[in-house]
């Protein structure tokens, strides 16, 4: 039976990774992702998984490990934060240009410099370009269910590719937080067995992998992968829907709030979005039709989904926990604009880059937001395409 | 001891159409290595020449699984290789016993890739790791290393009217490798061939991690013509340049004395990259080489207790 227990979302992702019981994991500790390591140190030292823990010396080796292991024919994990993902950099473009269905939880975390332990969205957006799936968390319950269909995707034999889950850290990560986490024979079934054609311990089909390709056939390698992203949705779709069917807990490609009839939105990924919705709610006690969508699903990106979703809007504000340092904002708000560019939406879309470095954002901070864009639509404001939210300047 | 018509009916793992130079050891160092492996092996392989030489996609030179990922990373990566071994092993998904080698050049293993070498000596993966010592950034164009010995032109150490040749000694990687206090330690190269296969053969054998420093000619490099670099890795060991010894356990022992101890510079003069050596003005640093090699050897007899 699926029971209802209060667990941070480290202990809640460390538990689905127990119940996952992988061939391989190996990982290297970091603030805020330490717990994960720790508690999972504590499963393999009490036999409560038969997994291969590699504990390697450096978040690089992590990745590179897990390359290996993963291309020798195992289910492998890893996990990390910030310079961690960054160190890793290098080997993210290998794992997803192998082919390796690798899940990796991401606690987000503020990149260095200056350095800093708190949560923005700068490490996993620096990695947007890896190649790699990435699902965005907005509390526990959601790290939890997440880590298990980031799995099926990964290894979907039309995807193959290598998945982030991305969830705050300390917001989600040491926040207690109640959540159902399921039977660990419901998880069981619902991963299945990893099964590979190929792998490097096929003794009988030997095979090489990661050969020098140069001008004659790199660029059809790399276009393999490119179209992996069209086919992927239907993949993140089905693996989802197949989830909702065997928990009750259903998900999609992102989450509207009062979207239908808002005249004003905002597009946000992670925590906030339960910020967010608070500031709807006020905002519609002061009759603004205010609107909210939470993205999951950034890589693939949701493009077609998204346009319509928010075309009819008055005015939309993106909301983005990083910078892109182009003098334009944020990436997420890069993105959607290039979404709506050519659709024949006209709507205004700014932007709002807010709570770098774990800078607290508050529902009053949203309403801020909201506030903009319904004096934007009325004419009472200037547009400001770049803004940035709760910052001295 | 390795039995030279058993060997030869070993089969090749690295087999033709590879584009390694005419004269380069690592073909030679590497088949004399898989050779005795009595077990299937699987491969990992750094950036490097021997990667560049044997993988050109769409063609393998390798009859076995053999894996490239990067520069840095190789001993990381056969860590996850056999980590995936011992789980599907536990979990009875494979049954067969199968040896793991990561190969790298000085380079990838000196240099850019000493943390997880060291990293994956210090887990204890049951793995061989080979250092093809070229000493230089051979396959970029020669550019020094840390493995590169003191006075030699390299791109990035070229011999000016100010500074002649790289200005440091060698890294002494397999000393550091021995306080790792791993399975299995040794210096080999090609030349004396016995030798490394049976190196080889007690690093496979052995229950944990092992390292090979193998000396690897490179024509190119060392300037000097292809059909010499046989020759020129003997009188590298004969000069005591490049010793050849094992470490197991704590105990060092030298698993090949010369009979007489060659002048450093019979080895040095027969190499472009020292040429500008043997001038008046230079000769303090033939000097030089000499006295570290003279100390490092004596140093190396006494830790074998000699």
């Amino acid at each position: 039976m699926a029971k209802r227990v209060a667990l941070t979302g480290n202990e809640a992702v460390a538990l689905a990774m127990k119940q996952i019981n992988p061939d391989v994991v190996a990982a290297y500790p970091i603030t805020p992702q330490t717990d994960i390591v720790q508690y999972f140190s504590s499963f393999v030292a009490d036999g409560q998984v038969t997994t291969e823990f590699v504990r390697v010396e450096s978040e690089h080796s992590a990745m590179s490990a897990v390359i290996g292991s993963s291309a020798a024919g195992a289910r492998s994990i890893t996990a990390t934060s910030s310079q961690g993902l960054a160190l890793m950099h290098e080997m993210l473009h290998i794992a997803s240009s192998y082919r390796l269905p690798i899940v990796m939880p991401v606690v987000n975390r503020a990149l260095s410099g200056p350095i800093n332990i708190h949560c923005d969205h700068s490490d996993s957006m620096n990695a947007r370009d890896t190649g790699w799936i990435q699902l965005y968390c907005e509390d526990t319950q959601e790290a939890y269910d997440n880590m298990f269909i980031a799995l099926k995707i990964a290894e979907d034999p039309r995807v193959l590719t290598p998945v982030m889950v991305c969830f705050d850290g300390f917001i989600i990560s040491h926040a207690l937080e109640n959540l159902v986490v399921e039977d660990e024979d419901v998880i069981k079934k619902y991963v299945g067995q990893f099964e590979p054609d190929r792998y490097l311990l096929d003794v009988d089909n030997p095979h090489t992998i990661g050969p020098l390709a140069l001008y004659d056939y790199y660029f059809e390698v790399k276009r393999q992968q490119a179209e992996v992203m069209f086919h992927a949705m239907d993949a993140v779709s089905e693996a989802s829907a197949e989830y909702g069917k065997v928990t009750g807990r259903n998900y999609d490609l992102f989450e509207t709030y009062k979207l239908d009839d808002a005249d004003v939105g905002i597009i946000v990924i992670g925590s906030t979005a339960g910020t967010a919705r608070g500031a709807v709610d006020k905002l519609r006690e002061q009759g603004v039709k205010a609107g909210l969508i939470k993205l999951r699903v950034f890589r693939p990106a949701p493009r077609e989904e998204i346009v319509a979703a928010i075309r009819h809007l008055k005015a939309l504000a993106v909301m983005d926990r990083a910078d892109s340092y182009a003098g334009f904002g944020g990436p997420l708000f890069g993105e959607v604009r290039s979404w709506l560019y050519g659709t024949g939406a006209s709507l205004p879309v700014v932007n709002f880059v807010y709570g770098l470095g774990g800078r607290d954002v508050v529902v009053n901070d949203v309403a801020s937001v909201y506030e903009y864009l319904d004096k934007l639509v009325r004419n009472q404001a200037p547009l400001q395409l770049v803004q940035y939210l709760g910052v001295r300047e | 001891m390795a039995n030279l018509r058993e060997l030869s009916k070993q089969p090749e793992v690295l087999t033709q159409g590879h584009r390694l130079c005419a004269g380069c050891g690592h073909g030679t160092i590497v088949r004399q290595i898989l050779a005795a492996s009595p077990d299937p092996v699987v491969i990992g392989c750094a950036t490097g020449c021997l990667e560049v030489a044997t993988t050109i996609y769409p063609y393998t030179s390798w009859s076995s699984s053999w894996m490239h990922t990067a520069f840095e990373n190789v001993a990381a990566q056969v860590s996850g290789i056999e980590a995936a071994y011992n789980a599907l092993r536990r979990r009875d998904k494979i049954e067969q016993r199968q040896n793991f080698v990561a190969f790298a050049g000085d380079g990838g293993t000196y240099d850019i890739g000493l943390q997880a070498l060291s990293g994956a000596a210090e887990r204890g993966h049951r793995m061989m790791y080979v250092c093809l010592d070229n000493g230089a950034y051979m396959n970029t164009g020669i550019q020094r290393s840390s493995a590169t010995p003191l006075g030699a032109d390299t791109t990035t150490s070229p011999a000016g009217s100010v500074l002649p040749g790289k200005s440091e000694h060698r890294k002494d990687l397999t000393a550091i490798m021995a306080a790792h206090d791993v399975a299995f330690v040794a210096q080999a190269a090609p030349s004396h061939w016995n030798d490394l296969v049976t190196k080889a053969q007690k690093g496979f054998a052995a229950d944990g991690f092992s390292f090979l420093n193998v000396l690897s000619p490179c024509p190119r490099g060392w300037r000097m013509d292809t059909n010499e670099s046989i020759e020129l890795t003997r009188l590298a060991v004969d000069t005591c340049y490049w010793p050849l010894f094992e470490v197991v356990e704590g105990e060092w022992r030298l698993t090949y004395q010369p009979k007489e101890k060659k002048p450093l510079a019979e080895w040095l003069k027969r190499q472009g990259r020292f040429r500008h050596l043997f001038t008046e003005a230079n000769q303090h640093i033939l000097d030089e080489l000499q006295a570290h090699v003279d100390r490092k050897w004596e140093d190396l007899k006494r830790r074998c207790g000699i």
